[in-house]
């Protein structure tokens, strides 16, 4: 083992400095929140399949003041993931000509969002469907 | 120069992370609001929304089946990928224990989604 001991430059909170980071830390960090919804979803999964009673614990579950508080947070960060999404997807996917010229980032960006805008009344009005 | 390259494992976690990125940014956030704030806080939606039967009914039909398995392990290859990604920029070494974790973790997650969803029946 060396004795010397070389100079660190100290890496605590880099990212605080800088706007663009801040904004990259953020976006990174909705990870978070996809990750503990699908745990909620995996609960909730394995106490359908023990039964109606174990169900029912797990539905009232959800009526805890933390848990809706939770979701609030959590529906925030999966609007921002979606935001982010498709606002990075102009660089995440090859470029696509139109007529000889570059699909702009804005038409992008603006068709992912409006897809998801879709998606999103067309499953909400599936689950009104099957449910009523 | 060398004759056999080795293939990087690194597209299959990336075509996971991209899957359940898309997956997440089209459909998370209005799942969220279904099954954590208008079920729970009854608006919007009817009461019996998630009642056990219609649960019940859909985890067991094959289309719900296979939508609830997208949905719980896409979401949590896409989380672990960025999160293992992310470490370095919070100061942790993303070595061979950090990958374990977060794809070990998105992987155990994955079959017990599998066997519990096989559990429920047909």
């Amino acid at each position: 083992m060396s004795k010397r001991r070389p100079y660190v430059r100290p890496m605590a909170g880099w990212w605080r400095k800088n706007p663009f980071f801040v904004e990259y830390m953020i976006h990174e960090g909705t990870a978070l929140f996809v990750a503990a919804y699908a745990l909620i979803l995996l609960t909730g999964l394995v106490y359908l399949s023990r039964g109606e009673a174990a169900w029912n614990v797990w539905l009232e579950g959800l009526k805890n003041p933390w848990y809706i508080a939770f979701h609030w947070l959590t529906l925030a960060a999966m609007c921002y993931h979606t935001y982010t999404w498709f606002k990075i997807m102009p660089r995440t996917m090859p470029p696509v000509v139109v007529g000889g010229k570059r699909l702009p980032d804005f038409a992008i960006t603006g068709s992912g969002l409006a897809v998801a805008a879709t998606a999103s009344l067309a499953m909400l009005g599936l689950v009104w469907g099957m449910a009523r | 120069m060398k004759r056999t390259l080795k293939r990087s494992n690194a597209p299959i976690f990336w075509a996971l992370f991209g899957a359940g990125g898309m997956l997440s940014a089209l459909l998370g956030p209005i799942l969220v609001f279904i099954t954590g704030l208008a079920v729970p806080l009854a608006m919007l939606l009817p009461a019996d929304t998630m009642s056990y039967a219609n649960m019940l009914a859909f985890a067991q039909n094959i289309i719900g089946k296979g939508f609830i398995f997208a949905i719980i392990s896409l979401f949590l290859w896409h989380a672990a990928h960025r999160i293992f990604h992310s470490l370095h920029d919070i100061g942790i070494h993303a070595g061979i224990v950090a990958k374990l974790i977060c794809y070990g973790g998105a992987m155990v997650a994955t079959l017990i989604t599998a066997y519990t969803l096989l559990a429920i029946g047909f």
